[in-house]
């Protein structure tokens, strides 16, 4: 995936903050993904108007942590998510 | 038996099926519902789904499945859905789509709907209808799935697999496509309630299951990668609905055909539960079938105290009811021993190791009943799933 492709969120999938676990779970057709931390950092950025590079950029300055390695994160994480259809990927 | 007072609490239930109706005007001779299937007139009424919806919530139910019979034939389902979304859960119908409309469909959109699952009998329409008992169904249900597209609700077709139809398995992955479907399920029958009654007459051959097992295997790999191929910009998958992505594949086989058991539920009052048009609070679709068993109804107890303490829910939570055979067993994490139901049905011994397992006693007795089944020239004709009425004859064979 390039860091032009802009993710988002398909319709039928959704993030849900769950009280009663104490977490972030990505809720989508016979899926419920807990999210862990970073997870859910990356799925709150996704609004399908920012490219993976863009929130690469937020969450590097955010996290005081390398944009390279930040963005090849996020790129596996979106990837694997997409693959399940759990994630649309727009390469623009 | 585990002993109440010191048995760990399990984890809160990720979801809840709740089956609104045993009314369906299919037939289909597979369904899950029991073979005593409830009248209209012990459904639980809107205010009190309400209230359960609410319950399932606050226990933890992330995934509320809308099921049946068909819950399309409650005239109060737009109204549940709504109800169910208010109490913060993600709500997925389960439907044949007879008796949906487009009106209904876009009162259920605004209603907050998630997501629809669609089920198919077939890919043509003499064998679809043949095997739902339901003349013109198949027609319905393209012409339906077309509006659910049309308005861009997320679409799962589900495909209960068996002799019948088990051949159309590609033509059925490409029917889920041109339907416009993220995703399908390719479900093998398994033999519980209506099933268990046809099972010789649904039971598919061992080269039907290994042919099946190619294709999905196939498919998915042909899509594999299909995510990198369109990422130098060529193709249109990405936002749109259904459209030009690819499709999620999840296949349940056949298990008798299988080495070891399937994980039924996740474990025993692990992760779900069923709720039957009564109110009963089942631990699975079939656990009626499990004699000495005693259920709660939603009118006596709140959720929350059926899922942890219920006496159903207990009965074989853990490890204390496993035979030594599975405790002592490196997979006894892994599938829990199997399914109970069918150790009831096949055994006759609901805390026997499911007989699926090559390691199961029981093992022998049911290579025997495949081998029978399976090869059978001229398998028996269905026995429809129909509700008894004495008070008027059953209708003509829709065969």
């Amino acid at each position: 995936m390039t860091p032009a492709a802009i993710p988002s969120l398909p319709r039928g999938v959704r993030l849900h903050h769950d009280r009663l676990r104490g977490a972030e779970v990505l809720l989508g057709p016979e899926r419920a993904l807990m999210l862990d931390p970073v997870g859910a950092a990356v799925l709150a950025e996704v609004d399908g108007r920012r490219s993976v590079g863009a929130i690469a950029a937020v969450l590097a300055r955010r996290y005081d942590a390398p944009e390279d390695a930040i963005r090849a994160d996020i790129a596996e994480f979106l990837g694997d998510l997409a693959d399940r259809r759990l994630v649309d990927l727009d390469d623009g | 038996m585990a002993d109440p007072a010191v048995a760990p609490l399990p984890p809160p239930p990720i979801a809840m099926l709740a089956e609104l109706t045993h009314r369906c005007p299919l037939a289909c001779p597979y369904c899950s519902n029991p073979l005593d299937l409830a009248a209209k007139a012990v459904e639980l009424s809107t205010e009190t789904w309400a209230r359960v919806f609410r319950e399932a919530a606050a226990l933890g139910v992330l995934q509320l499945h809308l099921s049946g019979g068909e819950p399309a034939s409650r005239r109060d389902l737009e109204v549940l859905v709504g109800h169910a979304r208010d109490a913060g859960l993600y709500t997925n119908l389960i439907t044949s789509g007879i008796g949906l409309t487009r009106a209904r469909l876009v009162a259920l959109d605004a209603a907050g709907l998630d997501h629809i699952q669609l089920s198919v009998q077939g890919v043509r329409a003499e064998t679809a209808d043949r095997i739902g008992g339901y003349a013109g169904g198949f027609a319905r249900k393209m012409d339906l799935a077309a509006e659910i597209a049309d308005l861009g609700i997320p679409l799962t077709l589900n495909a209960v697999m068996h002799r019948h139809n088990l051949d159309d398995l590609p033509e059925t992955l490409d029917l889920a496509v041109r339907l416009g479907a993220r995703r399908i399920e390719v479900a093998c029958v398994q033999f519980q309630g209506w099933a268990l009654k046809n099972r010789a007459a649904l039971q598919p051959t061992r080269e039907q299951v290994e042919r099946a097992k190619r294709v999905v295997a196939e498919a998915r790999a042909g899509q594999a990668g299909q995510r990198g191929a369109g990422q130098g910009g060529a193709g249109q998958g990405g936002a749109g609905q259904g459209g030009a992505g690819r499709l999620v594949i999840d296949f349940v086989p056949p298990d008798y055909f299988a080495d070891f058991p399937k994980a039924c539920m996740g474990g025993w009052g692990s992760t779900g539960f069923n709720v039957t048009p009564d109110g009963t609070v089942l631990p699975c679709h079939a656990a009626q079938t499990i004699p000495g068993l005693v259920f709660q109804t939603v009118a006596e107890a709140d959720l929350a105290a059926i899922w942890y303490r219920g006496p159903a829910f207990m009965a074989y939570r853990g490890i204390g009811w496993m035979p030594e055979l599975c405790r002592a067993c490196d997979r006894r994490d892994v599938d829990f021993g199997g399914c109970r139901c069918q150790a009831m049905a096949l055994t006759g011994d609901p805390a026997a190791t499911d007989p699926v397992c090559r390691k199961s006693p029981g093992r022998a007795a049911l290579d025997a009943l495949v081998a029978a089944e399976a090869t059978a020239k001229a398998p028996p004709a269905f026995a429809y799933r129909r509700p008894e009425r004495p008070d008027r004859p059953d209708r003509p064979g829709a065969a």
